[in-house]
């Protein structure tokens, strides 16, 4: 019999009075479920526990049959272990009274507007603006609350008499729609070109599907911010976009006219299925079918493609006219802000785009789109952003006081809390460029703001260069407490587990970069932690990193390091100039400009450059996401030799093993393979071996080396054979945009002046 | 011949060291009184006064020593503060055990240097140390200028052109590789030189606002203080930034910004716009003017900005301690 899971569910929507509880149960029953559902001050809350199958069945029927009346706005769930329900349940509320969501995401167009959206005799025919109660804009256009319209930046659009008679009907979908709006009274869209023309509504938009027939690149208008769109099936215009964007090989996203459409050319699970759908449309990444007419440029070096559907009118229209699945990528300059106004994007004109497509609603923050990905049978956010930015993260319990968390370098995002609730920003990214860190900044008072939150501490990543860390050193100096990068990813993971305070984890904290407690930098680390504290149970061995963030951007450099660290001759491995060679060599010997490193994303690095996957990448944890796909073609079940010695895991034998199959001819799929073995095993010893010590069987795994699919499955299976509760995550991502989570928990948490 | 401690110790053996070493090579009769005091006309109402202590390694470099290094230093504070080097006084601490023959080196260094750029030493003191208490050599300078020119950074203003007067980075990676004896071949060289005889004819110009040598901390670390002080901004281009390619190469290699690297022969200009091209020519015809590049601009928001060869912007910042990754 197949192993129970229990699944968390978060809605929010509209489900009071609809016959919302007992549909779920319903459902449940015929799913053969055990649990509850309950409604909350926080939403409705469901837990469902049966097989895995029957789990996903639940997950397809409560988004697919959920009543007439009922309507979900957000809905986030998790995997968890089994708790024992017995039988499925209609929960008493727990309180009484409005659900006290304060700031909905944006929602995807609804079916209900959707079907207006294309009725030739509807009156919203064709409006790219159309939305009601259960759909539309939120997060992107509140100034401030209460969410009014008067609040938003729909203020300047005074409703028309039959707009307003909707707004003002209690019987009516769009009674208190506060973007309410239509052909006569709202916001409407202009299309700039090159060429200095411009054409206005319906024109606009004919104008913009013939350009894109004509392989033109233009910027559109969503709802966070603006995307760079072209036809995703002509190879030249992806590849100009590539040069004008500045953006050499990290895949591009790809949106696509319908489900049907992106099954043409991806492989589609039943619950990618279910992400895509979704009223987030995040960005699903699949993997892509072979000899479609999807350009290689769209994603050159991965066998992937992040595909989403259309989630704004806009969108709608657009990819019904074109009929064909284009590139949809943020329109900004690699590693900047995406760009919101109107006035940002018609410079790019003639520049990177050869035409844009404006609407005269501001937006008011900026929202990238979301990433998850599907494996192990869970959703595993990659970048949680638009459709899930604010809502809130629910802890089992209550922080000891009101937080601010800036976050960390990279993928940055910014979290308040308070009491049980814990926001999360939306994407902020790379905090690396003027533009970026002036968005952070923003983002930091805009949190505040929002949620009316008045920090009694606030905490920073320890790592003394982060932007981050400056920033809240000069702004809150009196507020601000510290905590290690790798307890914080530990903690977020922890906490989106629902762990009680008390509670200790083996926590795994695989990733490229973390400043440590000894002033090295950190990344393959078992950790044993609490909530409050951490002690450094396991590490990789130290090696040197040739040049610092050089190092990151040219892997060949670790390869030399780790390599000579091995006792081999990088020369005789790596096929890069001599001079370059000899030239790192004495960096690593004399310790020039060569920070030590435990970083397993590093390693990773070196492995690829060791088997001429990768010498220099082009976006981040390139080389490491190569060798995954390579590996991914082997089945071999191999490791190589390692070892365990008071607290250090010594990877030189895995390194000479690699050299000596690689010398051997062994096929380099094989020892990409091989090696991701050799990482499960040690980890899976290491763990026992602290299990043995301390009593601890509950696992948990965080970093962003956790997005390696081989990785993580295998650790997790292993370890769930060995008796062990593994956590892993599904609500922030493993990476470190979920790191600001686990910062709050710590500064929530912490005893103050101890 | 080694220095002993009795070389420091005012007898017969200092005497000895004062006539075979420094009175051999610093050969300026104000020097040879040999009296506690020197006396010296100013020529001028105002002077300039500097100091400066010199200790670096390794004493030998390629393109220098300690010797020329100070003399070139001293010059060069008080060139770029808008004074006319004329003297300069010399302090040795010296280890014990360090051979004469180094020294001589260093005090002929120190000779030519000074009889080049017209500058005369005029004070000097020794003293010898036991092994161990110091490295080898250390040089105290004091230098005085006849003042011409106020130059501060309150006098810039928005709209100020910024000129380097040649190749940054060299002495910073000459340095750094003969420091750890980085077995490769390069001929980078330390640029260390006496800057005044190429900068003293800008003081003619009306509109030259201010001027600094980029040493420690380089062009980038001097522009954050400038902005500080100022309270304005500047506007750097990366392009204009005149690098070699071989220090280009090994600053990608050993992951360094060029930036933030040490020069001892180099000028930092802030100057009126209309004027720009006059000082970029009087600069031009000089040797050690001859790369001279108008970099940027000063503008009016305070931010010290760079912008890069494909167009983005990055904030430049005083450079950590000790800068460790950020990329995850
Ligand atoms: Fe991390
Ligand atoms: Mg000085
Ligand atoms: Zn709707
Ligand atoms: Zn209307």
């Amino acid at each position: 019999m197949a192993e129970k899971r229990r699944i968390k569910v978060f809605l929010t929507g509209l489900v009071q009075g609809v016959g919302f509880r007992p549909f779920v149960y319903r459902i449940a029953k015929e799913c053969s479920l055990t649990g509850y559902v309950l409604n909350s001050t926080i939403g409705v809350v469901i837990e469902a526990e049966g097989e895995e199958g029957n789990l996903i069945k639940f997950l397809e029927k409560l988004q697919k049959e959920n009543p007439p009346l009922s309507r979900i706005f957000s809905l986030e769930y998790k995997f968890l272990p089994p708790a024992g329900y017995e039988s499925f349940e209609i929960k008493e509320s727990d309180s009484e009274g409005e659900v006290a969501v304060s700031v909905l995401p944006d929602i995807a167009t609804c079916k209900d507007c959707l079907r207006e959206l294309f009725d030739p005799k509807d009156r919203r025919y064709r409006y790219p603006f159309i939305n009601c109660t259960n759909c539309g804009p939120r997060f992107t256009i509140i100034e401030k609350l209460p969410y009014d319209r008067q609040n938003t930046s729909m203020k300047s659009f005074k409703m028309c008499e039959k707009c307003y008679a909707e707004y003002t009907d209690p019987s009516n979908r769009r009674f208190h729609a506060q973007p309410n709006a239509c052909p006569v009274c709202g916001p409407h869209v202009t299309l700039y070109t090159e060429e200095g023309k411009t054409y206005e509504g319906e024109k606009a938009i004919k104008e913009t599907v013939r350009l894109l027939s004509e392989g033109k690149i233009l910027a559109i208008k969503g709802l966070g911010g603006f995307h760079l769109i072209c036809d995703a099936t002509n190879e030249e215009s992806v590849k100009t976009l590539r040069v004008r964007k500045r953006r050499e090989e990290k895949p591009f996203a790809v949106m696509f006219p319908s489900l049907e459409s992106v099954k043409l050319y991806a492989e589609v699970s039943p619950l990618e299925e279910r992400a895509l759908t979704s009223v987030e449309t995040p960005i699903v990444i699949l993997k892509r079918k072979e000899n479609t007419d999807l350009a290689p440029s769209v994603s050159p070096d991965t066998s992937t493609v992040g595909a989403f559907l259309p989630y704004t009118p806009l969108h709608h229209i657009i990819l019904r006219d074109f009929g064909k699945p284009i590139v949809a990528t943020s329109c900004n300059l690699t590693d900047e802000p995406i760009m919101k106004d109107n006035e940002e994007a018609i410079r790019t004109l003639g520049d990177i785009t050869d035409a844009v497509l404006v609407h005269n609603r501001p937006i008011v923050r900026r929202c990238d789109d979301s990433v998850v990905r599907v494996f192990s049978n869970k959703q595993v956010p990659v970048r949680r952003s638009r459709g899930f930015a604010p809502l809130p993260v629910i802890l089992p319990f209550s922080l000891k006081r009101p937080v601010l968390a800036v976050g960390v370098h990279m993928k940055n995002t910014v979290t308040v809390a308070k009491g049980n609730r814990v926001y999360l920003s939306q994407h902020i990214g790379d905090v690396d460029n003027p533009l970026a860190e002036s968005f952070f900044e923003e983002v930091v008072e805009d949190m505040l703001k929002l949620f009316d939150v008045e920090p009694e501490v606030v905490v920073s990543d320890a790592h003394p260069g982060y932007y981050s860390t400056k920033f809240a050193e000069k702004r809150f100096s009196d507020k601000l407490i510290k905590v290690y990068h790798h307890h914080s990813h530990v903690i977020s993971c922890m906490a989106e587990n629902e762990l009680p305070i008390g509670e200790k984890v083996i926590g795994l904290s695989f990733d490229g970069t973390g400043y440590g407690v000894d002033g090295s930098i950190w990344g393959g680390e078992f950790l044993v932690a609490g909530y409050t504290e951490f002690e450094r149970a396991f590490h990789l061995k130290y090696f040197r990193l040739p040049g610092g963030d050089r190092a990151v951007k040219e892997p060949y450099r670790v390869a030399v390091s780790v390599l000579m660290e091995a006792g081999i001759n990088p020369s005789d491995v790596l096929n890069v100039d001599i001079k370059k060679i000899s030239f790192i060599s004495q960096m690593v010997e004399k310790g020039v400009n060569s920070p030590k490193t435990s970083s397993m994303g590093r390693l990773f690095d070196a492995v690829a450059a060791i088997l001429g996957i990768r010498y220099k990448v082009s976006y981040h944890a390139q080389a490491a996401i190569l060798l995954e796909e390579v590996a991914l073609h082997s089945d071999s079940e191999d490791i190589y030799p390692f070892e365990l010695e008071r607290g250090v895991v010594d990877w030189r034998p895995i390194v000479r093993g690699i050299v000596s199959d690689f010398k051997k001819g062994v096929a380099v799929s094989d020892i990409a393979k091989k090696f991701h073995n050799t990482v499960v095993a040690f980890s899976v010893e290491v763990v026992r071996d602290i299990r043995n010590r301390t009593g601890i069987d509950r696992v948990a795994l965080s970093g962003g080396v956790f997005q390696n699919r081989i990785l993580s499955e295998n650790i997790e299976e292993q370890l769930q054979k060995s008796g062990f509760t593994v956590l892993t995550h599904q609500v922030v991502p493993p990476n470190d945009a979920g790191i600001s989570l686990g910062q709050a928990v710590y500064g929530g948490l912490i005893e103050k002046d101890s | 011949m080694k220095i002993e401690i009795g070389h420091g110790s005012g007898g017969k053996l200092t005497r000895e060291l004062i006539e075979k070493v420094f009175l051999k090579h610093f050969d300026f009769p104000e020097l040879k009184s040999l009296q506690d005091a020197t006396i010296l006309s100013a020529e001028s109402e105002k002077i300039g006064i500097t100091t400066d202590s010199y200790v670096i390694r390794p004493l030998f470099f390629p393109g220098g020593n300690i010797g020329k290094l100070s003399v070139c230093g001293t010059i060069n504070d008080l060139t770029v503060s808008g004074n006319i080097p004329l003297y300069i006084s010399v302090g040795f601490i010296i280890e014990e055990g360090t051979e004469f023959e180094t020294l001589e080196n260093i005090v002929k260094a120190m000779a030519e240097t000074a009889a080049k750029s017209n500058v005369k030493i005029v004070a000097g003191d020794t003293k010898v140390v036991e092994k161990g208490k110091c490295d080898g050599v250390y040089i105290n300078t004091t230098g005085v200028g006849k003042n011409v020119r106020t130059l501060t950074p309150l006098n810039a203003q928005e709209g100020d052109v910024i000129i380097v007067t040649g190749f940054i980075g060299d002495h910073g990676i000459a340095i750094s590789l003969s420091r750890e004896e980085f077995d490769i071949e390069t001929a980078v060289l330390s640029d260390c030189a006496p800057l005044n005889s190429l900068l003293t004819p800008l003081f003619e110009i009306p509109t030259l606002r201010w001027m600094r040598d980029p040493t420690r901390g380089g062009l980038a670390t001097v522009l954050i203080e400038f902005s500080e002080s100022s309270g304005l901004g500047v506007k750097l281009y990366e392009e204009k930034i005149p690098i070699r390619e071989e220090v280009r190469f090994i600053c990608d290699m050993l992951g360094y910004d060029p930036l933030y690297l040490a020069n001892e022969g180099k000028a930092v200009i802030v100057i009126g716009k209309e004027d720009a091209e006059k000082a970029l020519e009087i600069l031009k015809s000089h040797e050690l003017g001859k790369n001279a590049e108008i970099v940027g601009e000063v503008t009016g928001d305070k931010k010290v900005q760079l912008i890069t060869s494909i167009g983005g912007v990055r904030h430049l910042e005083l450079l950590e301690e000790d800068p460790l990754p950020r990329i995850c």
